[in-house]
């Protein structure tokens, strides 16, 4: 479908999408499965409307940082599949990529999601770190906010694997029913705005059409743990306020969704 | 030590249950899933698109393009490092010379057919698996095809020829040979051919005939995936 980019821009002044949605409302279905990869030690394929991303969480045993003794530690890697989009290249991530896995990884590292003391195994030797990686499968516009809640449903399905005693090998063959130290869950909610409109959940088209965008991850307390502003046209204060509110209203809703799935 | 039993209890010409659907990837201009046991894909075909940079372009006839990749956490071991490495390199390209006897890309000059394969699970055959599922992708993209591509491994532990090794299989303690094979329905000519492990010339023979049974099994749910797909509109 080719899209005037004019007509969103037009639509957007007047509280109006091409696709009759409500400038607040995400994209239906909204599915979330778990235990999607038997070999990850937790996984989630995340569906909003068209948009489809898939996470994985891999677990290893490290040395800790010199800084962070008694510390384990995360990573998370995204991956724009040149499955997933007729623009998207083969070969090593682009800035794209580079900026969506930095700003979910700042979501969970910074609210402090993760107890990474409790990832220590022993002092100065040894913790467990997690690698989260998030492939897309389909692009259909707002990857951030589908990222990383396919990263959060995969952290919330983790087990530890079987680590044998006597030589300290992992046996990935086998899970424990021990979870990850989850002690918050942040989730990122981008919103676009348009001609001065303020939208969330936007289409392939309507992210051509932007003129800024702000990532806000919020927990369950609405505390804010990282924040990331796109496109060229300045923000207000008062729409910074406004765009805050927002993200945290729709972080509790897809929460909400979120948790009645893994029910 | 013989073995009779399959360690999971398989016959010894039954395949593992099988999954597939056409069209699963909106974007795609074909697309398909394919679950074999625990080995999973995703195929997406792109074109026939310009095909850059431009002195790959061939005037005459298109270009199959095959991209395999398994994704960080779908190794049964420790997290892969993204981004390929020779075995991958390697696998794209035997997808290319099982795939391209098939295709009649002459009405697209200058033109690639890019297909993507992404693997979020596995547990051995996933080139065979990447293989059946971009057949079933390029099919469903209506490339014209001049038959259709149905791959499986064979091989034999321990003295037993069997059909779809799985890991434990492949890691069996004692004489396994693996033979990945791909097999056109028609014909039933073979595109892909290869082996490790050993095996004697009359084991391999017998494998390869066990394959045309086995290829078949995966033909007819290809067929299933994509008559399914063009039902739907």
């Amino acid at each position: 479908m080719i899209v005037n980019k004019e007509t969103i821009v037009q639509l957007a002044s007047v509280q109006k999408r091409l696709d009759n949605r409500t400038l607040t409302e995400y994209r239906t279905p909204i599915v979330i499965e778990t235990g999607i990869s038997w070999t990850a030690e937790g996984s989630a394929r995340v569906r909003i409307g068209d948009n489809i991303v898939i996470a994985g969480v891999k677990l290893s045993i490290e040395k800790p940082y010199n800084d962070t003794p008694d510390e384990g530690g995360i990573m998370v890697n995204a991956e724009l599949l040149p499955l997933s989009n007729p623009e998207f290249e083969t070969g090593p991530p682009g800035i794209k990529a580079v900026e969506l896995a930095r700003v979910v990884d700042r979501g969970i590292r910074e609210a402090k999601a993760i107890d990474m003391k409790k990832l220590c195994i022993i002092p100065g030797e040894k913790a467990w770190f997690i690698s989260i990686d998030i492939m897309t499968i389909n692009d259909a516009g707002n990857l951030f906010d589908t990222a990383g809640l396919a990263a959060l449903t995969a952290l919330k399905s983790a087990h530890f694997p079987v680590v044998d005693e006597s030589t300290g090998a992992i046996d990935y063959h086998q899970k424990t029913k021990v979870s990850l130290p989850l002690v918050k869950e942040p989730l990122p909610v981008t919103v676009y705005k348009i001609n001065g409109s303020l939208l969330v959940d936007p289409t392939l088209e309507e992210e051509r059409a932007y003129d800024a965008r702000l990532t806000v991850t919020t927990d369950d307390s609405k505390t804010v743990s990282a924040l990331q502003k796109g496109g060229t046209a300045p923000l207000t204060i008062d729409e910074v306020g406004r765009i805050v509110d927002l993200a945290s209203e729709k972080a509790k809703f897809l929460r909400e969704v979120l948790n009645k799935a893994l029910r | 030590m013989v073995y009779k039993k399959r360690l999971d209890e398989r016959k010894v010409d039954e395949l593992r249950p099988m999954e597939a659907k056409a069209g699963v990837i909106p974007n795609a201009d074909g697309s398909a899933y394919f679950k074999i046991g625990n080995t999973v894909c995703y195929a997406a075909v792109y074109g026939p698109r310009e095909l850059f940079p431009r002195f790959l372009q061939n005037p005459k006839k298109g270009l199959l393009r095959c991209h395999y990749s398994m994704m960080p956490f779908s190794g049964s071991g420790e997290r892969i490092r993204p981004g390929g490495n020779r075995r991958s390199q390697e696998i794209s390209m035997v997808m290319n010379s099982s795939l391209e006897p098939v295709m009649d890309l002459s009405a697209f000059p200058n033109s690639v057919v890019d297909v993507f394969v992404d693997l979020p699970q596995t547990d051995a055959g996933t080139r065979c698996a990447a293989i059946s599922a971009a057949a079933i992708a390029l099919a469903d993209a209506g490339i014209p095809m001049k038959d259709m591509v149905s791959s499986v491994a064979v091989g034999q532990v321990d003295g037993t020829v069997v059909a779809d090794l799985n890991y434990n299989e492949e890691a069996y303690l004692g004489i396994v040979s693996d033979i990945p094979v791909a097999m056109l329905h028609n014909t039933k000519e073979l595109t892909l051919l290869q082996m490790d492990g050993e095996i004697s010339k009359e084991d391999l023979i017998k494998a390869l005939e066990m394959a045309k049974i086995a290829t078949e099994r995966v033909y007819e749910v290809q067929k299933k995936a994509l008559k399914e797909r063009f039902s739907r509109e």
